[in-house]
């Protein structure tokens, strides 16, 4: 009986202990939302809570992608305490292209090349301080006359 | 395991700045092998664990609209010169690579 | 007005019928400094980035950790792996094979033949009991890049030497240059040198001058490291051409004639394209 009282205890400490971790240190990638094929499903699965069009974000892409499969993107902003930064392409096959998730010792400003299968909204939504802000920016994808 | 991850760091003024360039063939799975006319299978990484010191500083989630060859760019606070960094990826079939460099 | 027709229509004929090398190189300079003047010829090594602003930011995004450096790092891999033999790549080419790229393509006097960079590491390959390695892409454009690397900053120096054939092989390339061929019956000239710097729907066409100068290179669209004659067969497939073999004859005085074009300018590459 004692014996079991006590690894009850052990073990609630350890679940409190294991709640009580950031979620950066545990983060475990959301495959559902990497697998939705439109942004709804993405915005729903991934963000509980009203998302805010912010000026306080940076969002970087070309006006006009040299080439639909290597376009450089990069995300910062000057909201304090980030907890995460997330990229989507709204026209592509799978609109989540990137979640990163930062910890207190991240500067929030992040780059990634991605793949834009059309052209496209790209936007970013940003976890601030438990609330979400996003802004985005329209990227042309075009057929090249020559490079194809 | 996957091809060494090459990265670049540097620190200016208190923050640490990081750009890894990782080759991988970073497949979709939508591609169509143009010899065999069969999809590609997906190959491409999922999760990227940036650490300075051994403690997680960011962690990075990807799907597949990721470019090949994939480059990733991102920044710290807290770094001095003599610390270690470490970055691992996990692709969807299990594979992983890592590299590692030291700040000047 | 009749007297500056006239000497227009002279300096065309003297510069395509009568020129030497040089002055069809001159004369090319001459070209684009007229085309482009308020424009820095030396940034026509950068080929359309030297003409397009959007184009030329994400490149200099990609130049921030460009994808090449992957094929540098396997080229200088390969490079420095001995053969079976115990001789190395070092051994086959001048100064170790190290920073001597702006020399080729060359003539070689003994075989007649016009030798690219390519054509002298499979020579060495297989002058050394090695099988020749793929032309286009992998480990024989990774050698070629590393070894680009290593030439960066050195002066494009290309020699025509005072042998018939090798003035033979530099005509050859230059009448390739000249000649339309394909479906659209396009030559070279009409998009790198009429319409350079113009759009061709979306894509900003590059300069003729420096064209030459940043082989091999990594394209976004090939997703890997490709060399010169990969983009040789690429662009006669898409004037609806049947492309040659890489490094078939005429894709070699082609380069051959290109790359003296370029003499002077800087060697800037592995580069990366679109």
């Amino acid at each position: 009986m004692r014996l079991q009282r006590r690894t009850l205890i052990r073990s609630l400490l350890t679940a409190a202990a294991v709640l009580a971790v950031p979620r950066w240190l545990f983060a475990a990638r959301p495959d559902a939302a990497f697998d939705a094929d439109n942004s709804e499903s993405v915005v729903k699965d991934l963000f509980d809570g009203p998302i805010v069009e912010s000026d306080q974000i940076t969002l970087k892409v070309p006006d006009i992608a040299e080439n639909g499969a290597v376009v450089p993107v990069s995300v910062k902003t000057a909201l304090t305490d980030v907890e995460s930064i997330s990229v989507l392409v709204e026209n592509n096959p799978t609109p989540l292209v990137a979640l990163f998730e930062l910890s207190p010792q991240s500067v929030p400003d992040i780059s990634v090349r991605m793949k834009m299968g059309e052209s496209s909204v790209v936007r970013t939504v940003v976890k601030a301080g438990g609330k979400y802000y996003s802004t985005s920016k329209e990227v042309k994808v075009t057929i090249g006359g020559c490079g194809g | 395991m996957g091809k060494p991850i090459k990265i670049k760091a540097k620190i200016k003024g208190d923050v640490a700045e990081v750009k890894a360039l990782m080759p991988h063939p970073m497949e979709s799975g939508a591609r169509v092998n143009a010899d065999t006319g069969e999809k590609v299978p997906k190959h491409y990484i999922q999760e990227v664990v940036c650490k300075h010191n051994g403690t997680v500083v960011n962690t990075a989630f990807w799907g597949t609209g990721v470019s090949k060859d994939p480059y990733m760019a991102f920044k710290f606070k807290g770094a001095k010169s003599g610390d270690k960094l470490e970055i691992s990826w996990r692709d969807n079939t299990g594979d992983t690579s890592v590299g590692e460099t030291t700040f000047k | 007005m009749k007297r500056f027709l006239i000497a227009c229509f002279l300096f065309v004929v003297m510069t395509n019928v009568y020129a030497t090398p040089e002055q069809d190189r001159l004369a090319l300079r001459e070209f684009f400094t007229q085309r482009f003047p308020d424009l820095d010829l030396n940034e026509m090594i950068n080929g359309l980035y030297a003409f397009d602003e959007g184009a030329r930011e994400q490149w200099l995004e990609m130049e921030d950790f460009p994808p090449y450096e992957i094929a540098i790092e396997e080229g200088e891999e390969a490079f420095d792996t001995p053969f079976a033999n115990g001789k190395a790549y070092a051994d086959c080419f001048e100064n170790g094979g190290i920073g001597i790229k702006q020399n080729y393509p060359r003539f070689d006097v003994d075989s007649g033949e016009i030798i690219t960079l390519e054509w002298a590491i499979n020579q060495c390959r297989t002058d050394n009991g090695e099988e020749p390695l793929p032309w286009r892409t992998g480990e024989l454009a990774a050698i070629s890049a590393y070894m680009a690397y290593t030439s960066r900053g050195n002066r494009m120096s290309v020699v025509i030497p005072d042998d018939p054939r090798a003035l033979e092989a530099y005509e050859s390339g230059k009448e390739y240059y000249y000649t339309r061929r394909g479906q659209l019956e396009f030559a070279c000239e009409n998009c790198h040198m009429q319409s350079a710097g113009n759009l061709l729907r979306a894509d900003r066409l590059s300069g003729m001058l420096g064209q030459a100068t940043h082989w091999p290179v990594y394209r976004s669209k090939w997703g890997e490291t490709g060399t010169l004659h990969k983009r040789f067969m690429e662009c006669n497939s898409q004037v609806r051409a049947k492309p040659y073999e890489a490094q078939s004859q005429i894709y070699r005085e082609l380069e051959f004639f290109l790359s003296y074009m370029s003499n002077d300018m800087e060697m800037n590459g592995p580069a990366s394209r679109r």
